[in-house]
Formats: C-alpha cells, structure tokens, sequence
C-alpha cells in the first residue's frame, strides 16, 4: 500500500499546523500518520446510505435540556497583574511578540 | 486497616460521627503517598531508577498545605456544629487536565509546565464545596492522548500498583493508580474514548464516564469537545455516587451541560437488579484491529479470562433477578476506532492552536526573526509527538480536499454507532435493555514499554470503551476479579442516556455478590512494602 501522506503532503501539514520537528520526530510521526490512515480506510467499506445524517453530538441536545444563554454579564478578573504575568514577554502591561509578518493584498 | 484504606463513605460518616477528624484522614492519605509514590513527575525527569521501579509515581504536584487548610476548615466547622458538606474531610485526586486556580495545571505537556490557573474547574470546585479536600494534581497522558501514561511529558509516569511492571492505563491513569494504591479514596478523571473506564479496569477500581453533558467541562483543558466527560474515580459504586452527587448538573459557565434534573444517585443504590433487562453482546467479545503490513483487518475472541467475568457477572446478576438477553447486536462496535481516529484528531487540533506562547505557557527561549516562527518553535518544543500526531492527523482528514471522505463519513459512522445502542435500549424494541454488560478492554494491564510508540495499537485499547462516547450514553467499569498474573479484570455496563443510577444500581448490586469472594481481600503489590511496616 502507498503511503497517502508523502513527504511533500507531510511538510506541508506542519507548516499549516505550525509546528517545527526534527528529523527523527518526524520520521517516526509521519509513519504513524500513514499506519492510523490504514486504520481510517476501514470506515470507506461501511456501507452508509443517503439518508444517515451527521452526528457531531452523541446525545440528542435539544432545547429542552440546554441552559438558556445566560447574560453578557461583564465581570472584571480580580487578578489581571497575575493573568499577565503569566505571559512570557511583556511591557508596560502589553505582550510582547516578535515582528509579525505583513502580505500585502493585491 | 489504615484510614487511607477506607472509603470515601466511611470516612465522610466517621467525620460525621466525630470519631475521626478531617486532619488525622489528611495525614494518613499524606503517609500512604509518602510510602508508595516515589517521586512526582517532572519534565525532564529522566529514565526510570530501579527505586522509580518500585514506586507508583501517580502525582505531578502534591499541594499539603492546601489540603490541610481545607481539612483544618473542615475540622472547625464539626466543632461549630456546622454541616460541613457530605463529602467533607474526604480525600481526592485531580487529573492534572482541570484548573485548579493558583496550581500548576500542566496537562502532562512541556507547553504548560508553568502555566498557573487562574480560577477552578466546575467538577473540582464542586468537590471542594462538598467539603472533600483536594490532594494535589496526577498524571495522565500528554493532554490525554494515550491508553498507558507513558507519553506524560512528567517522568516517571505512573504505575499500576497491582503490579509495578504494568501500565495503569490511561489517559486517567493517575487517578486510577492514586485510589488503587489507598493514597486517595477519589479521584477525579476524564473520558474520551475510555480515559476513565479503561485505567480503571487495569487498577481495579471503579470509573464511571457519565452521560455527555451530565458533568460540567468547564475549567477542563478540552482534547475533543463532542466527546469528553469528566467523572469520578472510587474503590467502589457506593463511593462513586456519592461523587456524582456531588459533581453532576447543569453549570451556567458550561452550555453543553444539560439541565436534566440530577437523581440522589445514593438513594436507589441497594435496590437491586430485580426486573432489569442487561443484554450481553457478541459484538463486545471480539476485537477487530488492523493488520498493518498486508492492510487487512483481523478480528480475534478476547481472552477466556476476560470473557468468563462477564458471563459469570450475568450468571450472578440473574440469580438476584435481572432478565440477561443475549445475542444484542452491535454491528458498528469495530467501527468507534477508526470514526475516533478521525473525529477526535479534527477536535483536537481544533482545540491545540490556543497554544502558541503568546499569552501563557511555554515559548521557545531562541531568538525568532518573526511571529510565525516564535509559534512553530514554540509548539514544536513544547508538544510531545502524542499531540503532535493529533494535530497533523486532524488537519488532514478535515482538509477541504478529504473532507468528505474522512470526517464527514466518520460523523455519518457515528450515527450508526449511536443507533446500535439507541436499538438496544429503546423501551418498545426487541431488546428493551435497561443495561448492556461488557468486558471493558481486550486485555489485562500490559507491560511498561510494551505498545508504547505505536500508536494505532495503543488506541486499539479503548476498543470496547470508544462507541459509547461516540454515542454520549453513560458507562461504568468496574472490577471483577483477577487473570491468572493477578492483574484485575474490568466489566462494563453501559445504558441509556441519564441512566446512572441504574448502572451504579447494577453495579452495587454485583459487588453485594461478590463481596465475599477471596480475590476481594488481595492488596496491590504497591501497598506490600507499606503493611510490612
């Protein structure tokens, strides 16, 4: 069987996912992908018929025992000094991030 | 008997009954973890030592000074003649996937290793409100993604305490360790695909996965949203409903929890099975599992061992008066793996783009010319591959190009899968089950190291425990003797959406047939050392 998630496809995902592997993770994380699709491949010979809908939510979620919405109540967190200083960078109350890159539209 | 040994409903009447202080349960719990534990996990705690090799390791983070705060509160309230909660003084654990404010709560991974939380999950502040005073924060699986612990980014990763050799299972397998070795008479766990059923099984204590929505998922750090459950941890059903009490209804900061009015799960417990229909499964008693070098699938009977428990569960529970069906079918059994390699990785990598080292967490020390490359060094060094996996997979099979032939199809197999079990309870069909009764794993609790690193294996563990979070329905797992290595055997019950306190009924009525038999009285190898004192 041919792997479905080359190289190529693979170099690709990581860029999307943004994340950085070294070549040995990578290695041993693309073949895993490649055997979990094996896996997956058993769901194209379940016959599924029109009509079987989507299930996102195993038990029916109906409006019947779902909370209603509750207010947009604004509370202030007591602590935003200690929100922030869980931050890795910051200044004068601001995150600090590294340049972020700009695309012009055309 | 140790007071560490008792369970959480003695201990919360003896409190009561003034014979035991909340103190004197904190203290004993402290020396059992002082004993058996070892040392917590840690990043970068390197491999295991032989000592490590004798020890449990079931926590990340003991907090003794807030468990002794919380037990000194509760020990004035008695003195003051104050109702000091129904769980009050009673010792738990928290998988270290829920806030718990001002604690380090690390889901396992190196990205949150420092990350401090700044307020309390539901199900833990509804504990702590019960009067129950938490221990500390156990480990799991990095995020939970994982059957055994080992992919904890916190070494040693927990043992089981039956024997030392073995994983506990996982993802909750902290938990699991901590209530199995007498360190905590509680725990609480989480269930996506079994991370409660499962560890409880291999560690011989009770797990209950509640309906989807029953229980709160606020303050949880979320791997798949449509499937996650938080739910308790015992060393038996009484102590399990006592915990869903406590934890169970709706919360206004959680809007998938339903508003179905909570029962006293207590107070039907000791009614027995008389008139209950429980139906066995064909399906439940074989696996089917991927053949990766030629692409076929393999399906194998689980081993007799197993298989027998639950038959002679039936064989009891009949004598006490329940109706056993058999011969349900559950035709999309085999299927809840590869609809949750697909549906659970598309949620995951969903909920893992929050982290990137801007605003909390671990960010790359190295120097980044840009934003973009600051969040791939950062996620890169701060996930384990277990997420990693979890991403990339999602990404692909919700690309717009497979879409439909992955994630689309799999949420169509979910369907079917919830169909089975909606055929198998609905009141007017052939089966009418108020239960179905079940092995809950293909095996026993393997070796360390044995399937660790392969990851389609690993998840083909939660065979049995999978479609029922699929389906959101409610399920227990708990223990039923020992396999010929002395390793403990799990069965499940599994019925309809909101029925608990049918499964616990079930559950408590098995027990009550079973609690004389010897392999009630063997004590895990982890507590040896501790009673030769």
């Amino acid at each position: 069987m041919s792997e479905a998630i080359t190289p190529e496809v693979f170099n690709h995902l990581v860029e999307l996912a943004a994340l950085a592997l070294d070549p040995q993770e990578a290695e041993y994380v693309r073949k895993q992908l490649n055997n979990q699709l094996k896996a997956i491949h058993e769901l194209e010979a379940i016959p599924l018929e029109g009509d079987i809908a989507a299930t996102s939510h195993g038990v029916p979620y109906t409006a019947a025992i779902s909370p209603a919405p509750r207010e947009d109540v604004w509370l202030p967190y007591p602590d935003p000094k200690g929100i922030l200083a869980q931050a890795p960078d910051t200044s004068d109350s601001y995150i600090v991030v590294p340049d972020i890159p700009h695309t012009t539209l055309e | 008997m140790e007071l560490s040994d008792l369970s959480a409903h003695e201990l919360a009447l003896y409190l009561r009954q003034r014979r035991i202080s909340a103190v004197e349960i904190l203290d004993a719990c402290l020396k059992r973890i002082e004993a058996v534990d070892g040392r917590p996990g840690t990043l970068d705690g390197g491999p295991p030592t032989p000592e490590d090799e004798q020890k449990v390791h079931a926590f990340i983070t003991l907090t003794p000074e807030r468990a002794r705060a919380q037990a000194e509160a509760v020990d004035r309230k008695i003195a003051a003649g104050e109702d000091p909660g129904p769980l009050a003084g009673v010792p738990f654990t928290v998988k270290d996937i829920f806030c718990v404010e001002g604690t380090p709560s690390t889901a396992a991974s190196r990205i949150l290793a420092n990350f401090r939380a700044p307020y309390t999950a539901t199900p833990v502040a509804r504990m702590e409100a019960a009067g129950a005073v938490m221990l500390g924060k156990v480990n799991l699986d990095e995020f939970t993604y994982g059957s055994s612990n080992e992919s904890s980014a916190f070494q040693p990763s927990p043992r089981n305490p039956w024997k030392l050799d073995r994983v506990p299972g996982g993802s909750s397998g902290g938990s699991t360790a901590s209530v199995a070795a007498g360190e905590a008479p509680l725990s609480i766990g989480t269930d996506t695909a079994g991370s409660i059923r499962q560890p409880a099984a291999f560690c011989g204590v009770v797990g209950m996965k509640p309906t989807y929505g029953r229980v709160s998922r606020y303050g949880l750090i979320a791997f798949a949203s449509s499937l996650d459950c938080p739910g308790p941890v015992a060393r038996n059903i009484t102590d399990a409903a006592l915990m869903m009490n406590a934890i169970a209804g709706a919360d206004p900061h959680d809007s998938t929890a339903a508003t179905v009015p909570v029962p006293d799960y207590l107070a039907a417990l000791e009614q027995g099975v008389k008139g209950l229909r429980i139906g066995l499964s064909p399906d439940y008693f074989r696996i089917t599992y991927p053949n990766l070098q030629n692409g076929t699938f393999e399906t194998q009977p689980l081993p007799r061992e197993i298989e027998e428990s639950v038959r002679r569960a039936a064989d009891l529970l009949k004598a006490m008066g329940a109706e056993i069906v058999e011969g349900v079918p559950m035709p999309n059994t085999r299927f809840g793996i590869p609809a949750y390699f697909v549906i659970s990785r598309v949620e995951a990598a969903s909920n893992l783009h929050r982290f990137d080292g801007v605003k909390y967490g671990y960010r790359t020390p190295e120097p980044m010319t840009d934003l973009r490359a600051m969040y791939r060094h950062s996620r890169g060094q701060g996930f384990g591959p277990q997420p990693k996996l979890r991403i990339l997979m999602g990404m692909y099979v919700s690309a717009a190009q497979y879409s439909e032939q992955y994630y689309n199809r799999a949420l169509r197999v979910r369907t079917l899968i919830r169909q089975d079990f909606d055929r198998a309870f609905d009141p007017q069909g052939p089966y009418r089950l108020n239960a179905l009764l079940t092995p809950t794993t293909p095996t026993t609790a393997f070796k360390m190291a044995a399937l660790y690193g392969d990851s389609v294996l690993m998840q083909y563990a939660d065979q049995l425990t999978v479609p029922a979070n699929h389906a959101g329905v409610p399920g227990v797992s708990l223990p039923a003797g020992l396999d010929g290595e002395g390793l403990p055997i799990g069965i499940q019950l599994l019925g309809p959406d909101y029925s608990e306190d049918v499964l616990l009924r079930i559950g408590r009525a098995y027990e009550e047939a079973t609690e004389t038999e010897p392999w009630r009285r063997i004590r895990p190898e982890a507590m040896a050392s501790f009673d030769e004192r």
